[in-house]
């Protein structure tokens, strides 16, 4: 258990106090705070501008989407050129390409 | 006959947390996040509502609730659920009603809507507005899902009119048929979606007149616009696909103006969920729906009666 | 076992047409369902079809929407196509749009034609965890001096309580590099980073927040979400990784908010 105990309380102590030194510590805003930036149109306070969201878009009536973009087939998988995948290299052989590669997978 | 979509009870009960703002003769648009910036910066903040899709603000905190909050603060809000699937045959999900019921109390909605449509089936949620055949066996089932509700919720729930694209060979009455007799049964309001009307008209080869005219508007509290986008069906006919993605048709505009001629004004949302434009757009269709709102407002009440009945 | 109000019991009397409905909704293979027609003796294939369009579409949508760097990354029809054999395979069985997606990353692991990009099930993980973290309950996060005014020799003891929008996710890849660089607009070019990273995903307030952990720091901080008193944390982060700096990785975790309270253990 030699290795359970080896960071002491002064450690401790002492990577608490650098920690705290390090940080240049802002204050969590108040709740008048936040609304004031956000009546000042400040996007970042809503944290709504943002991808990811993943809102149920028209609801059900998602009906939407659906009427520019037909895709309810497709049990064919082609890879198409587009993604940052063929542009972006990863060091250490990981080079994100996918092999172009176009066939239809029997469904 | 109890007054569909009240929000005085509460307000005398003083457990109100928000104003309670009127929605009374409003136009209103879908609330959607990114236009808060131009929501809060815009100068005139003159009237209107926003509608909510109640889904989306189920998660337990972060910025759906801030923004909606925010927003509650200064409008009227209209929670339209999308995921009930009160026209399915299953027992309602007990734990979505209670999400449900926990949102109305917490904002406080001028007005709580639903589908006549149902969604989910076993324990798969096919996320679309799936339709249901008009029978005396269903016609039990969603009243009973709407007494549900409505208990859960503890106020009249507006059910939406469908948009649909094929019939049921089992029906045995006419959707307007159906709709009158879910009212009678469960003392529900109505949200009329009067794009669907004119969509499902088109796609049924019925006439959206002959519905509106069938349809109970002496109950209807809140109406839905909105932009619709065309495909053909197997014959080549046209085929209207309620889209939600663009501006209100103008036969939809001319309906719309008919309808609140017979029925005087309601609170009317534009709806657009899909290729979302600026809010200033948004806005613009909201101000020519309360334009023609504005105007029947002024209308003699007396006429407006008699031209409905 | 009463019948309220006469109703009569539920399997003698439910009606049948979702049963009829739903096999042809994600099967494109299947026939329009014969329950439905259209009017006036119409066909109703094109018709149905918008039902069919509609589900796999808007839950494409809502994959897409969850999941933008993965689909950066691998580009629209590639990424559409990959969300259209998991929703076959995975539709959703919650009526919420946030809760969809959480096989997707498993999912991507398996996906045939994504083993050329061994790192993107984990970009998905990451962004998965953005999406729980954005719509997590809202508290406040632990104030930095709350630490600082414990007793050192009260520190080893101390139990932090998570704040509930705090994730982690480890990865042997550097998930969080390639999730930053494909999550905006910006260019990506070259990346740098070969070493595996781990991320810290907060929100502190209203915004989400991702960080790269150093080695050890994820250990610690895992250690500390489990519960563990801060004294076991430091020693876990300290055995796996030599190069551990507990001092850096309690700043990270101060700055980032990923506690909401202190207690001091029993």
């Amino acid at each position: 258990m030699s290795t359970r105990s080896s960071i002491s309380a002064a450690m401790l102590a002492s990577a608490v106090a650098t920690a705290m030194s390090s940080l240049a510590i802002a204050a969590p805003l108040s709740e008048a705070e936040v609304k004031a930036a956000m009546d000042a149109g400040k996007e970042k306070c809503y944290g709504v501008a943002l991808k990811g969201q993943n809102d149920c878009a028209a609801g059900p009536g998602t009906t939407c989407q659906a009427t520019s973009t037909v895709d309810y087939q497709g049990n064919a998988w082609k890879f198409v050129d587009g993604g940052t995948c063929t542009t972006m290299e990863l060091p250490g052989g990981r080079k994100g390409s996918p092999e172009p590669l176009s066939r239809d997978i029997p469904s | 006959m109890p007054e569909v979509a009240s929000h005085t009870d509460r307000a005398q009960q003083g457990t109100l947390r928000f104003p309670a703002h009127p929605i009374d003769g409003l136009a209103g648009t879908s609330f959607k996040h990114q236009h808060l910036p131009s929501i809060l910066a815009d100068e005139e903040r003159r009237g209107g509502f926003f509608e909510v899709h109640a889904e989306n603000y189920m998660g337990a905190g972060g910025p759906p609730h801030a923004a909606l909050t925010r927003i509650r603060e200064d409008y009227p809000v209209s929670l339209h659920g999308v995921c009930m699937s009160i026209g399915g045959p299953q027992p309602l999900d007990k734990d979505h009603l209670g999400r449900f019921a926990a949102l109305v109390q917490r904002y406080e909605p001028a007005l709580v809507s639903e589908h006549l449509a149902w969604s989910t089936h076993d324990t798969t949620y096919y996320n679309d507005l799936l339709p249901l055949p008009y029978t005396e066996a269903s016609l039990r089932r969603v009243a009973e899902h709407i007494d549900e509700v409505q208990e859960a919720i503890g106020r009249p729930l507006l059910l939406e009119n469908p948009s649909t694209y094929v019939v049921f060979k089992e029906s045995t009455m006419s959707e307007t048929a159906f709709i009158r007799e879910i009212v009678k049964r469960t003392g529900c309001g109505l949200l009329l979606d009067i794009n669907n009307v004119f969509v499902s008209a088109t796609n049924q080869g019925f006439s959206a007149l002959d519905y509106l005219s069938d349809y109970p508007l002496g109950r209807v509290a809140e109406i839905h616009l909105a932009g619709h986008a065309e495909q053909e069906d197997d014959e080549g006919d046209l085929l209207l696909i309620d889209s939600h993605d663009g501006p209100v048709a103008d036969a939809v505009w001319k309906l719309f103006d008919i309808v609140i001629g017979w029925r005087g004004p309601v609170p009317t949302l534009i709806e657009w969920d899909s290729a979302i434009p600026e809010w200033s757009v948004l806005k613009r269709e909201a101000r020519a729906a309360q334009t023609i709102l504005d105007r029947h407002a002024a209308v003699p009440r007396q006429e407006k009666l008699h031209a409905c009945g | 076992m009463h019948a309220a109000k006469g109703r009569p019991s539920e399997a003698a009397e439910r009606p049948g047409y979702p049963e009829r409905f739903v096999p042809a909704l994600l099967d494109p293979g299947r026939p329009t369902p014969a329950l439905v027609a259209g009017p006036n003796g119409k066909a109703a294939d094109k018709r149905f079809n918008v039902y069919r369009n509609n589900v796999t579409v808007s839950l494409i949508e809502a994959l897409a929407a969850a999941f933008p760097a993965t689909m950066r990354i691998t580009g629209e029809a590639f990424f559409r196509a990959m969300a259209r054999f998991h929703i076959r395979e995975t539709p959703p069985t919650s009526p919420l749009p946030f809760e969809y997606g959480r096989d997707f990353p498993d999912f991507i692991e398996r996906y045939e034609y994504a083993q050329s990009m061994p790192w993107l099930a984990d970009v998905a993980r990451i962004e998965r965890a953005w999406l729980d973290a954005y719509h997590a309950a809202d508290a406040a996060v632990l104030p930095p001096h709350a630490l600082a005014s414990v007793r050192p020799a009260d520190l080893a003891g101390i139990i932090f309580e998570p704040h509930p929008a705090t994730r982690i996710i480890r990865s042997a890849y550097p998930a969080v590099t390639v999730f930053s660089a494909n999550r905006g607009d910006g260019p990506v070019g070259r990346i740098e980073v070969a070493a595996a990273e781990s991320a810290l995903i907060t929100r502190p307030a209203l915004e989400v927040e991702v960080r790269s952990l150093q080695p050890g720091s994820d250990v610690f901080l895992s250690s500390l979400l489990g519960g563990e008193p801060f004294g076991n944390a430091a020693v876990t982060g300290k055995t796996c990784c030599p190069e551990f700096d507990l001092a850096a990785a309690v700043a990270v975790t101060l700055e980032a908010g990923a506690f909401a309270a202190i207690r001091h253990g029993g």
